[in-house]
């Protein structure tokens, strides 16, 4: 298992993958199927993107296990095939990655709201374990848990990856400007509020996903930097904001406007750059060269 | 009479449940939703008067909610306590004395199985005095089709969070109008702008719950005044 705490240290920036949903959408994977069993049923598939990132110049990559909690597969009657799911998930991309690159753990939320008693915490603690052990065996490096709103429930997730593999986390929330300016997940959230909560939970690397293009993503990671000087940053960024065109769904933001807004992103302070819902091969590569031509 | 109502109205807007509920932090200990609706009640406060008070205060929490004032949690929290409210108002829908808007058919389309926003959507409209008849998250346009048709009258609502799903909502929304083009559909969800709904042959599209709820209010006093 290798730290990718030591890898950030002397101001290295590295460059995480991107999407992987609008990705496999476009390989194949019909609206209403579940993701994550194409981890048994399209291997190849899954396998093909991994490797796309790691082509196009990735430090890391993550896994296709962003909805792999037994709360989330119980949608699809999968929910005891959730240690498989993510095993199968972490095998593939470590097979991709090899033994000189990163392999983060995919942990999306579960859909689950704490706060409205649907579920007990116990049973979605219980189901991050699982889903953080599955991962650790199929090899992956860091756990990844991603697209958070609820502090509850993130650092339930957080907590139990760290207890139950001890490998480092990485904690990522996602952000949207309300119409005063600020920033706020869909539960109310700060970014300042998001920073204490899971640093003692135990992520070690924190940041922001999904959300609206470069430019906001700018103006959050400048905001948690101003509240936490040290802990490294990961921003994985859509491709801005999707629009309905001819009916298609278009990620405005090309690879040439990411990699040219890049340089401003790092310097408000990301340490891991990467990419969210409607990135490619050909963002990240764009972002590889605007990084590491520099 | 009129404090024990204005303090249902308060409760729903900040969420308080009932006594023993934690939520708000201020207001712990104190009385809430279900005790005084109780009072109320037998205080012989007409329960129209009672779903007055609550439509109101579901009203202004929804328009913080607009405002960002407020986020998820309180809105959920403001609707725990409107159905606190609604548990001793149901006799009287059952018998007649007291009645909805209108009914509102919803669910998130086919391929999408998000029900956050849905749910959130539902809770309000429900909140402001219609039925909502839910038909959950992955619904395919031919169950929508089914329920129009058994629910003369309804107005239709579609969610959708996935970007990828919003191919799928444009032909829900096509069928819908192929069969039933009288009723009013309205959709939203986090891909969408008011551009994108009208393009899909949408009548509405609103970005948060209250704004479906004046899009409610608007498409029935246009089916009364008609």
């Amino acid at each position: 298992m290798r730290s990718l705490l030591a890898a950030l240290k002397n101001n290295n920036v590295l460059i995480s993958d991107g999407a992987w949903g609008t990705f496999l959408h476009e390989r194949g994977l019909q609206p209403g199927e579940c993701p994550e069993l194409w981890n048994i049923t399209h291997r190849s598939d899954v396998f093909a993107i991994a490797k796309s990132y790691i082509d196009a110049g990735a430090d890391m990559i993550l896994t296709n296990s962003f909805g792999g909690s037994p709360s989330k597969l119980e949608h699809y009657g999968l929910q005891d095939r959730a240690a498989e799911l993510n095993k199968a998930a972490a095998v593939i991309s470590r097979e991709a990655a090899g033994v000189d690159h990163f392999v983060l753990g995919s942990i999306g939320p579960t859909g689950v709201i704490l706060m409205m008693g649907q579920v007990s915490e116990k049973v979605l603690f219980d189901g991050f374990c699982l889903q953080a052990d599955a991962l650790k065996e199929g090899g992956v490096d860091v756990i990844c848990v991603e697209t958070m709103s609820a502090l509850d429930e993130a650092c339930l997730a957080i907590r139990a990856a760290r207890e139950s593999t001890g490998l480092e986390v990485i904690c990522t929330f996602t952000f949207e400007k309300t119409i005063i300016g600020e920033y706020r997940t869909m539960m109310g959230v700060s970014p300042a509020e998001m920073v204490q909560a899971v640093k003692d939970a135990g992520a070690s690397i924190i940041g922001t996903n999904c959300g609206n293009g470069f430019d906001q993503m700018i103006e959050i990671v400048r905001e948690i930097r101003s509240i936490d000087p040290i802990t490294p940053i990961l921003v994985h960024a859509n491709a801005g904001k999707p629009v309905f065109q001819d009916g298609k769904t278009v990620f405005p933001e090309t690879p040439e406007r990411m990699a040219a807004k890049v340089q401003d992103l790092i310097k408000s302070g990301a340490n891991i750059v990467g990419g969210c819902c409607g990135t490619t091969p050909a963002h990240i590569k764009g972002l590889v060269n605007a990084i590491r031509v520099h | 009479m009129n404090e024990l109502v204005e303090k249902i109205g308060q409760c729903v807007e900040r969420g308080k449940v009932n006594k023993s509920s934690p939520y708000p932090n201020d207001m712990k200990g104190m009385d809430g939703a279900d005790e005084f609706t109780r009072q109320a009640l037998e205080a012989a406060v007409g329960p129209d008067a009672i779903l007055q008070v609550c439509n109101e205060g579901m009203q202004r929490i929804g328009a913080r909610f607009s405002r960002n004032e407020v986020f998820v949690p309180e809105l959920l929290m403001a609707a725990k306590a409107m159905h606190a409210v609604m548990v001793h108002l149901e006799p009287f829908f059952k018998t007649g004395s007291i009645r909805a808007k209108g009914k509102f058919v919803l669910g998130t389309v086919a391929g999408d199985l998000h029900d956050i926003g849905k749910n959130l959507v539902r809770m309000v409209i429900e909140g402001n005095g219609w039925e909502v008849i839910d038909l959950g998250v992955d619904v395919k346009p031919a169950k929508f089709l089914e329920a129009i048709k058994n629910t003369p009258g309804c107005v239709v609502g579609l969610s959708a969070l996935l970007t990828t799903t919003m191919v799928g909502m444009s032909k829900t929304v096509q069928e819908i109008k192929a069969q039933f083009p009288a009723t009013n559909v309205i959709v939203g969800g986090a891909p969408l702008t008011m551009e994108a709904a009208l393009k899909m042959g949408a009548d509405g599209y609103s970005p948060d719950p209250q704004g479906a709820v004046a899009f409610l209010d608007k498409v029935s006093v246009a089916n009364i005044t008609q």
